[in-house]
């Protein structure tokens, strides 16, 4: 019960509730219906082509900026190694730039296709994009994919989350307001129900003194049970779909193994890729590959609310100590009882069911919370409370009328239209037309996407208005070192030639050679210590000089 | 502005569904306000959905991701 993690890194947030730096990712499900048998990587760099011509237009100067790979560390286990690149699947081999150029493009199009389209005046199309909003926008493997700014608190992950939405919406009219391009739709779902998954990440910073051990203890039984509050749901069972049947979680069927490097193959429901992306020797970037993607605001807000308490707990040592008897099949087991009556057998003997550690974990988020005082509903960090508040309320309402919670969460949302079809038409699970609601769930075109429609007659809740989504399309989080990414794309654009999340790379006239500005802590660069510094400067030169001429230069930890 | 947007969800619980409501519902949808209105619903996403369910689904097919 010692609080030894208390008052360590992430500092500068208050310590014991939900607040902590944080992003996801979403990779896109790509389908141009016209063109059944396009090339996925080359349809989604058609998409990160088409953003890059949209903010062409909105920016003067061009506000896409390429990605600086020096970073990039995919082969760096958590526990303490690091994978042979030989050793490793090409897939894993992400801190290589992928390289679609002209003669790739011709192999997989046609050179007549390359000619009417597509590539940039270097002859090699644009596959990575640093956003104004502090993202990234790129093509991971054959996705789209959107990866949100850092952001300090579960509110703001969702924001930026759904802002990604509206950028790959954006990106899809584009490309259907080409009359030469077969229309492209994107879907926010995790599998193609016939054996094929992708992912949803997400990413939380913890101090690297926490052993990767207690991780392991304490998330592993955490992330077994979280779907029922925050999974996708899926039709169909098995990896290929192929028994009929309704699950929780989209991703659920996907891993293989407990503890592991890989996000490709052999999924790991922990996994050890351990790229911190900030200063190696005091932080750890968690990567969570587990979850299902979410529209549901506040499926996608419970999360993230409540794993950033979860870890809170596992770095003071108040984690529930409990133990799930053969994980990867409890996993499955949880995302097949859609009725939540099963239970899981731990280690110790006993048997509880998913909503049983649910609750455990919430009792000891709890507790530590009020002991820190961050719940406080007045004098609190301003986001625990109502995580709480919303996650109690959600394990309630599974516990007893478990109809009630489809207005929040996803995958009995999405069940309570399936059941309206299979009442109605009397479908049975293997009917194609609730496959295709299931698809046509995640589609993210509003008049299309079902998850919208059900959001147009309020019938899911909201954290956001419309508004403030729309608003972080184009400004990036204040409080992180995003806001000095996205502010130094959307003013210098035209002489910036790299960012990534750790630097960002100048090219201006007159400094001899390009300047990388590191930007190894996640919680400086934000707009209080930088704000002024981008008000003071109209050109990048002048920018440049002040801040390198500072030793105080907020950015450069 | 966090404020403001806690507001949301307990307001938007009272709309009404302005189509009348159709054929008797089952014993379990009547019993659940969160599947009434399911009917209605289902009329509009009829007209969303797209036309050819099983050609659409089978072409749905992706490669590989995280």
């Amino acid at each position: 019960m010692t609080a030894r993690a208390e008052g360590v890194p992430p500092e500068g947030l208050p310590v014991g509730g939900a607040m902590r730096v944080m992003g996801s990712e979403t990779e896109y499900g790509i389908h141009a219906p016209s063109a059944p048998g396009a090339n996925a990587t080359m349809m989604s760099a058609r998409i990160i082509q088409a953003y890059a011509q949209l903010t062409r237009q909105r920016a003067a100067g061009g506000a896409e900026t390429r990605w600086d790979y020096t970073d990039e560390e995919p082969l760096h286990d958590a526990r303490g190694w690091t994978l042979e690149r030989a050793a490793a699947d090409p897939s894993q081999l992400t801190d290589q730039p992928p390289v679609l150029d002209a003669e790739a493009v011709a192999l997989a199009y046609g050179r007549r296709e390359l000619e009417a389209d597509g590539a940039d005046e270097s002859g090699s199309l644009l596959m990575n994009m640093v956003l104004g909003n502090g993202a990234r926008l790129y093509v991971d493997h054959a996705h789209p994919e959107y990866s949100s700014p850092e952001v300090t608190n579960p509110r703001d992950a969702v924001k930026w989350d759904a802002a990604g939405d509206l950028v790959a919406l954006a990106t899809v009219r584009k490309v259907a307001a080409d009359q030469d391009l077969p229309p492209i739709n994107l879907y926010k779902n995790n599998t193609d129900n016939k054996s094929v998954s992708y992912g949803s990440h997400e990413n939380y910073l913890m101090p690297r003194s926490v052993p990767f051990g207690d991780i392991i203890k304490g998330l592993t039984p955490f992330f077994v049970t979280r779907q029922i509050m925050c999974g996708s749901g899926r039709v169909g069972l098995g990896q290929d779909s192929s028994r009929p049947g309704y699950q929780i979680s989209q991703r659920a069927d996907f891993f293989e193994a407990e503890v592991g490097l890989e996000t490709t193959i052999r999924r790991p429901i922990i996994n050890t890729r351990d790229e911190p992306h900030a200063t190696a020797d005091k932080y750890r970037r968690l990567h969570v590959i587990i979850g299902d993607a979410n529209l549901s605001q506040v499926a996608n807000y419970l999360k993230f609310g409540s794993t950033a308490m979860v870890l809170g707990l596992i770095e003071s040592g108040q984690a529930p100590k409990l133990e799930v008897h053969e994980p990867v099949a409890a996993l499955q087991a949880v995302s097949h009882d859609t009725e939540l009556t099963g239970t899981l057998r731990l280690v110790d003997g006993r048997r509880v069911s998913a909503l049983d550690i649910q609750w455990m974990y919430y009792e000891a988020a709890a507790k530590r919370a009020q002991e820190t005082g961050v719940s406080d509903a007045v004098t609190g960090d301003g986001h625990t409370h109502d995580v709480l508040a919303k996650w109690e309320s959600t394990l309630t309402a599974l516990g007893s009328d478990i109809n009630s919670a489809a207005s929040t969460v996803e995958w009995l949302a999405k069940l309570s239209l399936l059941d309206g079809y299979r009442q109605r038409d009397g479908l049975a699970w293997g009917d194609a037309r609730l496959g295709l609601v299931d698809l046509q769930w995640a589609d993210i075109r509003p008049e299309k996407g079902l998850y919208y429609r059900l959001l147009a007659r309020n019938r899911m809740q909201r954290i956001l208005d419309d508004g403030a989504i729309a608003a972080a399309v184009t400004a990036p989080p204040s409080d992180t070192r995003a806001y000095f990414r996205g502010r130094c794309v959307t003013s210098f654009g035209k002489d910036v030639v790299g960012a990534s999340w750790d630097s960002v790379i100048f090219d201006v006239p007159g400094f001899g050679k390009l300047q990388r500005v590191p930007t190894r802590e996640p919680l400086k660069g934000t707009e209080k210590l930088t704000g002024a510094l981008f008000g003071r400067h109209q050109d990048a030169g002048s920018f440049l000089s002040e801040l390198l001429g500072l030793n105080t230069a907020p950015p450069a930890a | 502005m966090a404020g403001q947007e806690q507001q949301q969800p307990q307001a938007r619980e009272v709309v009404e569904e302005d189509i009348p409501e159709a054929p008797p519902a089952a014993p379990e949808a009547q019993a659940s306000e969160a599947t009434q209105g399911v009917d209605d619903l289902l009329d509009e996403i009829d007209g969303v959905l797209e036309s050819n369910a099983e050609e659409f689904v089978r072409a749905f097919v992706q490669k590989g991701g995280q």
